[in-house]
């Protein structure tokens, strides 16, 4: 069972992310309001995971975000999933950036869908990576005059959206409506043609493309 | 070759000299007629000879300006204060002008001209120049002739002293230029207002009514269809997914999340990485300006580096902010086409009238085929003054110390209680006293040059800190560009 650590502010959400977390079989370990709380919980419960809202008192600027980056920075590969009422693929960036993996960044609205919240929290517990498809998207337009980018096929890039997002070839074809070994034909033909080298580990392929996509 | 310049710059003079005293030559009687137009519109009631007579001592005067500017390099302002407006009708449509109403605008608006020329003291230092210039000109005539450059010089000090603007007309002339932003900043605000009322109501408020709306379909439903009830349950999900989208586009528009959370250096790099171009940035700002300040220079940028990406077909840009002592200073270049025309688009009017605001400008430099770079300045938006202030250089803060430590030993014992000791004859010890032990002739000038002394001292020690920062406290007691 994962053990869970929750940091939001308002109170409503914060008590049906904890709901929601225990009613799909994780051990919420802790569910604190504000900044210094979230570095001390993180540094002294290390939680299989946490979800973290960017916006959190004393500042409610960026202390959310300060404070996981700061426990990850002592303890390496942390899993934190980061939520927000926005994304910015500047914070992506700097939550990408020691290339550790289990990092999620998501909108709030996320939580909606319980089961695909669910199953992004279990990704970034497991080590892997969860990125809201509008950081995708985002980083995708930023990509626009990418040459290699545009010369991939549309389903290529649907591919490429759902494999940057973090998910699994097995989760890709399911979403996508292909045959495993399809999708792992065009992860393949993806790869070459940005020049990347194959990996079989998905967690590894996620961080690879997402570092192409944030280096053009 | 210098003795050619010199002979070539003397002739020019002369030409000068020659198109002054023509000028004099008209002065003479258009300073006749103007005198005979005065007494005529103020003695005999003509009062409608009054503006003309202004207008045409003015245009000579603006002559005289122009001329001097040009060929000194000393520009003198026009010293006149601004015209008054035009007249603004009453609700019932009624001009009016004192105690009388008119139907049409040209009598009150004739009348408020003539009350504008005749309170406005430039009026009557240009009568007062008007009769004594020709003198001056002939006066400096042989000046002219030994020393060119000098008598010229002279003429334009002259010109200054009674064309140029006053410290009133100055402050009328920033007063209506601070009016005019402060009408622009008001009106770009409401208008900013109306778009964000109309952004609410048409998108968030709609869609929140429609989710209502499908909430009570669903309390109806859920006993006798509970399978429609689930599909319309997760259409309001979808509904309120949608509502948050577009609340968060709002949110943008009003101030971005960013810059809330990071302040303008992180919130100009955000820009950069979400730009399809490659953009470098350089922030070096030793402090954050005010949040007014911030989200006009974010906006600035985002709609320049769109602009850019749109229609320069540029590739990569780079973003520059520094601070310039209080002032901001944002640049923003690309290796687009270039060939940006600021009357075409309303982008670049936009962020002028954002600047406006805080006096800032916006300098344009987009030649056909690139590189284009803007420039925006906004003066004294910094917290310099209450934050950095320059210190005072060590050996100053060293001298105003021992000033302070020494100045009591000239003033007080050798000085003033010297003098007090003389003039009440005390005759006891005198070791204490320089100037007592001195022979009698050199005691008063010893008495009294210790206190001036003194007294010089204590003036320094009170001056040399109070005058160092003088830019300082006076650009925080005028602010704004004075015009």
């Amino acid at each position: 069972m994962n053990r869970v650590l929750v940091a939001e502010d308002l109170y409503l959400l914060r008590d049906g992310l904890v709901h929601l977390l225990q009613a799909h079989g994780f051990a919420v370990v802790g569910a604190v309001e504000s900044g210094p709380e979230l570095l001390k919980g993180l540094l002294e419960l290390r939680p299989d995971v946490s979800i973290v809202d960017v916006r959190l008192p004393p500042t409610f600027t960026d202390e959310g975000l300060q404070a996981a980056l700061a426990a990850r920075k002592q303890v390496p590969g942390l899993p934190v999933l980061v939520l927000s009422q926005h994304v910015e693929q500047l914070y992506a960036r700097e939550l990408l950036a020691d290339g550790s993996g289990g990092i999620g960044y998501l909108l709030k609205d996320r939580v909606f869908n319980a089961d695909q919240f669910v199953d992004a929290v279990r990704r970034v517990a497991a080590g892997g990576t969860a990125m809201d498809p509008e950081v995708i998207a985002k980083l995708l337009a930023s990509n626009a005059r990418n040459e290699p980018l545009a010369a991939l096929t549309p389903r290529e890039r649907d591919v490429l959206e759902a494999m940057a997002e973090g998910r699994s070839n097995a989760a890709i074809s399911q979403r996508l409506f292909l045959s495993e070994s399809a999708v792992a034909k065009h992860t393949a033909s993806i790869f070459a043609k940005l020049g990347l080298a194959p990996s079989e580990d998905d967690n590894r392929r996620v961080l690879a493309v997402l570092a192409y996509l944030n280096n053009r | 070759m210098s003795g050619c310049r010199t002979l070539e710059s003397m002739l020019r003079r002369f030409g000068q000299l020659a198109v002054l005293l023509a000028l004099a030559g008209v002065q003479v009687p258009v300073a006749a007629l103007a005198a005979v137009m005065l007494l005529v519109s103020f003695a005999l009631g003509m009062v409608f000879l009054f503006p003309p007579q202004v207008r045409m001592v003015r245009r000579l005067a603006q002559l005289h300006r122009r001329l001097v500017g040009r060929w000194t390099g000393m520009a003198i302002e026009p010293p006149y204060l601004p015209a008054p407006p035009p007249p603004v009708p009453q609700a019932d449509g009624m001009y009016r002008s004192d105690r009388t109403l008119y139907k049409t605008p040209r009598v009150p608006a004739w009348s408020e001209r003539w009350r504008w020329m005749l309170t406005d003291p430039a009026t009557w230092r240009d009568e007062a120049w008007l009769v004594l210039d020709p003198l001056v000109k002939v006066a400096l005539v042989p000046l002219f002739l030994v020393m060119p450059e000098r008598g010229m010089r002279v003429y334009a000090l002259w010109a200054d002293l009674l064309l140029g603007a006053t410290a009133a007309s100055r402050l009328a002339g920033q007063v209506t230029h601070l009016r005019r932003t402060r009408t622009l900043a008001a009106d770009s605000q409401a208008a900013e207002m109306r778009r964000i009322e109309r952004d609410l109501h048409d998108g968030t408020q709609a869609r929140l009514v429609a989710i209502g709306m499908t909430l009570g379909a669903v309390e109806q439903l859920v006993d006798t269809d509970p399978n429609a009830a689930k599909a319309l349950l997760a259409k309001a999900r979808d509904a309120s997914s949608e509502t948050l989208t577009e609340l968060r586009r709002v949110i943008r528009g009003i101030h971005p999340p960013v810059l809330a959370e990071r302040g303008l250096s992180d919130a100009v790099r955000a820009l950069a990485i979400d730009s399809p171009l490659q953009v470098t940035v350089d922030v070096d700002m030793p402090h954050r300006p005010d949040p007014p300040v911030e989200a006009a220079v974010y906006f600035a940028v985002s709609e320049l580096l769109s602009n850019a990406a749109r229609h320069g077909d540029a590739r990569t840009a780079t973003v520059d902010v520094s601070a310039n002592g209080g002032a901001l200073r944002v640049t923003v270049t690309d290796d687009g086409l270039g060939g940006a025309d600021p009357s075409k688009g309303s982008g670049l009017a936009g962020i002028e009238r954002r600047l406006a605001a805080f006096d800032g400008v916006l300098a344009l430099h987009s030649p056909p085929g690139g590189p284009t770079t803007v420039t925006m300045e906004l003066p004294r938006v910094l917290p310099e003054y209450w934050a950095g202030e320059p210190d005072l250089p060590r050996w100053k803060s060293a001298l105003v110390i021992a000033l302070w430590a020494t100045a009591w030993c000239p003033t007080f014992p050798q000085g003033l209680v010297a003098g007090v000791i003389k003039v009440a004859g005390y005759d006891g010890d005198p070791s204490w006293f320089l100037a007592l032990r001195l022979p009698e002739p050199l005691q008063w000038p010893t008495i009294l040059g210790m206190t001036a002394l003194g007294v010089i001292m204590h003036v320094m020690a009170v001056r040399i800190p109070a005058s160092h920062n003088r830019d300082h406290w006076v650009g925080r007691l005028f602010p704004g560009p004075i015009c």
